[in-house]
């Protein structure tokens, strides 16, 4: 009798994950109720960006990387991804105030939620762009160098729920948190090596500023997803090649280090969004 | 353990920021490094609670007394700053009637999240869907999106998913005064049955009448803490007091039970000293109240006697009595003293309080029953039963012949 009511009570304060399943597709329904392509329009951001940067980057500046929507493709699905969490995640609180104030109900599946909610939509793109890529016949994308997207896309998950959990905690108490973030996502966006080559930073900084640069654990994801997908190693015209490394050894050395970085953040993390939500039914 | 325990709180203390104190952006934060002292006020302060399994319990006070905070640390919705709280089982809570309803999705996918997060899987959810909607009574609405419903609809949903996610525990905040008339009584009536069924029922009101009728026990809070918690009666009687006088409470002045000085073991009222406890007396009938006591060495040597005032509803003083100079507990040890008398004529429901006093009469160490007692006569109304006569004279006899 006791061990079944411990039991009934652990339902309401464990992380379920049908809970946060059910969370995600509700957020879904919500967002894709009522418009006739639905789902098809989580395909439009990316394809937009896409027409927007070749433009400037193949046909304004020349950057001269070879398959240039492919290059950009493979870095920025993932940061979009990231960015897309993040930024959401500074309302997952916030914004379920209802829930939050009059449900008993376990609270950390909340920041949670905007994760699985941009992980269903990277997936979908993620899937069409391999699916692109094949049907054109860029061969490039097929080999084991594939393999590495499965720790990057490890070491972003765990990157983009330490923040999440960090900035929907803070964004409770210090509503500052969700324009902060939405300035850090944006500087992020250009910090990060996505629209350019990593040749170019490795050039500017030394190699102790460069390899300081993998302290930021999206860099080395970046770099990664470009070595998984777009597969080729061109030499740009400043002499430098457009992947980090021809290599694996190198994309799983700076995966670990942001998978180091990534584990004190959720750490850090945890332990915020756990001690401010002592109050979060009185703050909002 | 020894008793089957819904909740436990022990020594809960929940503090808040005043509200305007709390540095709410960085800047505020970095400015303000240190939020002062009296900024702070205790919403809860040391309630200690057991709620046992099958209980219905009315948790009543004023209003910022610290009744709904209670109830949200009690659910888990709050987390205390000092104490535990412990639930043994699955809690709905009614604080609010379809809390956490989306407006875009239907009653349909409402009812399977919210069940969702009140711990239940998608399959139980399956097998009580159909009883949800007919409770609900809207059958004919379920697939259109509850932002098309009226606030009354809102409610029957949120109270129908509520009862039916099979709850060991329900959490009620004052709101059963929702949706109409025959929905409300249907509220009740599915109140009632959890009762039946040996659910524990915790909730808010300000109905004390309703707290009467349905309680069991009813805590009364003030300032953050337990005033008094018991007989549901004795509770809104107390309410009652600290709603209409300044005064304070009898026995609020008076020092607390002091465990490692002084314990009251047992105070028993019967018929005869050693007796059984009996609940319910008739004017005239003999009545005995006996009380065990310990006294530790130190303590015992300030003890000069015991007092037993007996107190009606509104915890009013009715009558007081009190052992002899130097007569009562005046050494350390266990101590057992009775009272005899008989039974006044009086009508009503009665506590014993219990006091031990120094040379001076002043009061040391003070208890009362847990449980009320009842003197009941022939008559249905009034306070006293008075001996009287009565005399007529015939119609017949005034008007003359």
């Amino acid at each position: 009798m006791t061990r079944s009511a411990d039991d009934r009570a652990r339902t309401q304060t464990r992380i379920r994950w049908e809970l946060l399943a059910n969370l995600v597709r509700k957020d879904l329904k919500v967002k894709y109720q009522g418009s006739v392509l639905g789902f098809l329009w989580s395909l439009a951001n990316p394809l937009l960006l896409l027409v927007v940067y070749s433009f400037v980057f193949q046909i304004v500046l020349k950057s001269g990387i070879p398959s240039f929507g492919y290059f950009l493709l493979s870095g920025l699905l993932v940061w979009n991804a990231f960015s897309g969490a993040v930024g959401t995640a500074c309302g997952a609180v916030v914004g379920n105030a209802g829930l939050v104030k009059k449900v008993r109900f376990p609270l950390g599946v909340l920041p949670l939620t905007p994760v699985g909610f941009a992980g269903v939509h990277f997936g979908l793109q993620l899937f069409v762009l391999v699916a692109v890529m094949l049907v054109t016949g860029y061969t490039h994308v097929l080999g084991v160098h594939l393999l590495l997207a499965i720790p990057a896309i490890a070491v972003a998950l765990l990157c983009t729920v330490a923040l999440c959990y960090l900035v929907a905690g803070l964004n409770v108490r210090y509503r500052d948190t969700q324009h902060i973030v939405e300035v850090a996502l944006m500087a992020g966006f250009w910090v990060n090596p996505i629209v350019y080559s990593v040749g170019l930073v490795s050039k500017q900084l030394g190699d102790g500023l460069y390899f300081l640069y993998y302290l930021n654990p999206m860099a080395g994801v970046s770099v990664t997803m470009q070595r998984a997908l777009y597969g080729q190693n061109p030499v740009l015209p400043n002499g430098k090649n457009v992947l980090a490394d021809p290599g694996y050894l190198f994309y799983l050395e700076r995966l670990g280090i942001g998978a180091v970085v990534s584990a004190l953040l959720l750490i850090l993390g945890l332990r915020t969004y756990r001690k401010l939500s002592a109050d979060f039914a009185e703050e909002l | 353990m020894t008793k089957d325990v819904a909740i436990r709180a022990e020594n809960v203390t929940k503090r808040f920021v005043k509200h305007g104190q709390r540095a709410t952006s960085v800047k505020e934060r970095l400015l303000r490094r240190r939020v002062s002292e009296d900024a702070w006020f205790n919403a809860l302060d040391g309630v200690s609670l057991e709620i046992e399994r099958g209980h219905t319990v009315g948790l009543i006070g004023p209003n910022g007394s610290g009744k709904s905070t209670l109830l949200k640390v009690l659910a888990g919705i709050l987390r205390p700053n000092s104490g535990t709280v412990r639930a043994y089982g699955r809690i709905a809570s009614l604080l609010e009637l379809g809390a956490g309803f989306n407006g875009e999705l239907s009653g349909r996918d409402n009812v399977y999240l919210n069940a969702s997060l009140l711990g239940l899987s998608r399959k139980e959810t399956d097998a009580l869907f159909d009883s949800i909607v007919e409770f609900s009574e809207l059958a004919d609405f379920i697939d259109t999106p509850v932002k098309h419903y009226s606030s009354g609809m809102y409610a029957k949903l949120g109270f129908a998913v509520a009862v039916h996610v099979d709850p060991d525990i329900l959490l009620i905040d004052e709101v059963l005064a929702v949706g109409d008339e025959a929905f409300a009584r249907k509220c009740m009536r599915k109140i009632a049955s959890f009762q039946e069924e040996g659910r524990t029922i915790l909730f808010v009101s300000h109905a004390l009448d309703q707290v009467e009728q349905i309680c069991d026990r009813a805590i009364v809070l003030e300032h953050g803490q337990v005033r008094y918690d018991g007989d549901p009666e004795f509770a809104v009687g107390t309410l009652r007091k600290i709603f209409g006088l300044d005064d304070p409470v009898p026995g609020e002045a008076l020092p607390e039970e002091r465990p490692d000085e002084v314990s009251f073991d047992s105070i028993v009222v019967s018929h005869e000293p050693g007796g059984p406890e009996v609940t319910s007396f008739r004017g005239g009938e003999p009545m005995a109240i006996r009380v065990e006591t310990t006294l530790s060495e130190r303590f015992a040597g300030l003890v000069r006697g015991l007092q037993a005032v007996v107190m009606g509803v509104g915890l009013i003083p009715i009558w007081l009595m009190e052992t002899p100079p130097d007569a009562g507990p005046t050494g350390p040890g266990r101590w057992t003293v009775d009272f005899q008398l008989d039974t006044p004529p009086l009508l009503g429901r009665f506590l014993v309080s219990v006091q031990l006093v120094d040379a001076d009469g002043k009061a040391l160490s003070h208890t009362q029953t847990p449980d009320a007692f009842r003197i009941s006569g022939g008559q249905r109304v009034g306070l006293l039963q008075v001996p009287y006569a009565t005399h007529r004279q015939l119609p017949s006899e005034a008007a003359g012949s």
